[in-house]
């Protein structure tokens, strides 16, 4: 009878486990199956290389490079912001902070983690575009730069409580060499804590990256969606997420329209997961 | 209790569908984003005249209202632009047939941040600014400024009306585009904030969405016509250039409660509300 029970529960756990895969290996079967259909009216080259995205006319212009280049360019400037704040933070966190203070900025970071992006999205649009705008004195405050960093703020709670993980798996044992040997606080940080934890940091990175790439709400609110190759981080950008998102609703199915949207997700199923996939490298290398 | 209420919520989710299919005492109204606040204070009317009738307003564009139309999951789409062929030939694979009802007029008004010492343009330099080959202010008598150009985004029957007929003029055959640097937001509101906002941007919508923080542009066909302001009158009169009709589409003749909700949306008291939310009745 015990037996029965421990068999009945060990399947119905596996079953738990294999579901995951079956339903990613589903979503990216359909996304195959609809994306695809896209090339038998626009070469893949045209497609991922094509400077125009005007899907509604006729004959519909389906080149999504701004798109991918608005994507990568507001990534990278979320990254260049949110990289050495967030690992500064987890170091701070980790081996710096005394033990009371700790404890408030992780919950201030998970309270961070915690706000919805289309709220962010509605601060950023109501206080750091306009922000921008004067700052700069740009023509409009809904550019990539005010996209970057938004998204900032929402890839920091990711990098920094997998970072300061890393930090902490750190063998006591190297701090306590480091110490022996008369280093510095400072450092035993940066010539010990820091490349012995690098590889998880590495981890928090990408994964925080990935966040921001598939951040969809916030960055259509406020980096102006105007399709147009970006030739600076203070220009309007149009994202292949808010792409999807914006013109989702209005495709009718079964058109060319319809098909490159699904094709945009594909390339952004490839992007996040080449991100996740380096992420994991990272991560199990150090065991 | 809890439980009680939880069976009568399951009931309710069951039945809804059910119920808005049959059409028995609820109807789906979905489309124009344009159209929303119409359609609901057209519900609401309606709805406080015929207690136990069910009339849902929801947004989404022109095109999500085919979209559902076509799907079968609404009984009216509102629409801002005319159905396209493709539309039409999804529809009847789908064994439906999209009959066009024409329900109210609009101006759509362009806009520019009442600091902006511009105000008038003629339909060529407004296709000049919007597809980009003007991007200076001071080449329309304005300050030397850039051009900041808002439009909304292409699931808006507002974008594809402002593309054919200022863009294009009318020409089916035209190539004209939005110019690929415009900002494309995804409301009328956020377009209105944003026009309040930077004193170089220009943008459009529909009149109802005028406020003292825009300034409307007076509109002239050509450099040796009136300029036209967008207000009512001036829509009815047919004197304002950029207008269209607002246009419901329902499956094949409307019948039962469909067809009296149209009724009432199309008779005196349904085109007095047309007027009071800003829109321009088909009646006079």
């Amino acid at each position: 009878m015990r037996k029965l029970k421990e068999f009945i529960i060990e399947k119905l756990i596996l079953i738990c486990g294999l579901a995951s895969i079956f339903f990613v290996v589903l979503i990216f079967l359909f996304l195959l199956k609809e994306g695809l259909a896209v090339f038998s009216t626009v070469s893949p080259f045209k497609f991922l290389f094509g400077k125009n995205w005007y899907p509604i006319s006729d004959p519909p212009q389906l080149g999504i490079l701004p798109l991918i280049l608005g994507s990568l360019l507001v990534t990278l400037g979320a990254a260049i912001i949110s990289i050495p704040i967030g690992v500064g933070c987890a170091v701070y966190i980790a081996e710096v902070a005394p033990a009371n203070l700790k404890e408030i900025l992780k919950a201030g970071i998970e309270l961070l983690a915690a706000i919805p992006s289309v709220v962010l999205g509605f601060i950023g649009m109501v206080t750091l575009v306009p922000f921008v705008k004067t700052f700069f004195h740009l023509p409009t405050g809904l550019t990539a730069l005010s996209g970057s960093i938004m998204l900032a703020f929402m890839a920091m709670p990711t990098i920094v409580s997998i970072a300061e993980d890393a930090l902490y798996s750190v063998p006591k044992t190297y701090k306590e060499g480091a110490f022996a040997l008369g280093a510095t606080h400072w450092q035993t940080i940066h010539r010990v804590m820091l490349p012995a934890a690098s590889r998880g940091i590495v981890a928090a990175i990408m994964l925080g990256i990935g966040r921001v790439i598939g951040e969809t709400m916030a960055v259509m609110m406020i980096t102006g969606n105007a399709a147009v190759m970006p030739n600076s981080i203070f220009a309007p950008v149009r994202t292949l997420t808010a792409t999807i998102a914006a013109e989702m609703g209005e495709a009718v199915v079964g058109s060319e329209h319809y098909f490159a949207l699904f094709a945009i997700g594909i390339v952004l199923f490839i992007i996040s997961f080449a991100i996740n996939v380096t992420a994991d490298l990272f991560l199990h290398k150090r065991q | 209790m809890f439980k009680k209420g939880l069976i009568i919520l399951m009931a309710l989710m069951l039945a809804g569908p059910a119920l808005a299919k049959s059409g028995k005492n609820s109807i789906q109204v979905k489309g124009s984003d344009t159209m929303v606040n119409l359609g609901q204070a057209w519900a609401e009317k309606y709805m406080e005249e015929n207690p136990g009738e069910f009339v849902a307003v929801t947004g989404g564009g022109s095109g999500t209202g085919f979209s559902s139309l076509i799907s079968g999951t609404c009984d009216i789409a509102m629409a801002s632009r005319s159905i396209k062929g493709k539309e039409i030939s999804l529809a009847n694979q789908k064994g439906i047939n999209p009959t066009e009802i024409k329900v109210a007029l609009d101006g759509l008004a362009v806009v520019v941040n009442p600091a902006n010492p511009v105000s008038k343009l003629t339909l060529d330099q407004l296709a000049g600014i919007f597809t980009g080959t003007i991007s200076n202010w001071k080449d329309v008598g304005g300050k030397d400024e850039k051009i900041v150009i808002l439009s909304r985004e292409i699931n808006s029957g507002t974008h594809v009306y402002f593309k054919e007929h200022v863009l294009r003029k009318g020409n089916a055959d035209g190539k004209e585009e939005f110019a690929q640097s415009a900002l494309l937001l995804s409301s009328s509101q956020a377009i209105a904030d944003e026009v309040a906002g930077n004193a170089s941007a220009i943008g459009y919508y529909g009149m109802g969405y005028i406020s003292a923080k825009q300034k409307a542009i007076a509109v002239a066909k050509d450099a040796s016509s009136e300029y036209i302001t967008p207000t009512i009158e001036n829509v009815v009169d047919g004197k304002y250039p950029i207008s269209r009709p607002l246009f419901t589409y329902v499956n094949g003749a409307p019948q039962g409660l469909v067809k009296k909700f149209i009724d009432f949306a199309l008779y005196k008291e349904g085109q007095d509300i047309v007027l009071k939310t800003d829109f321009v009745p088909i009646i006079k």
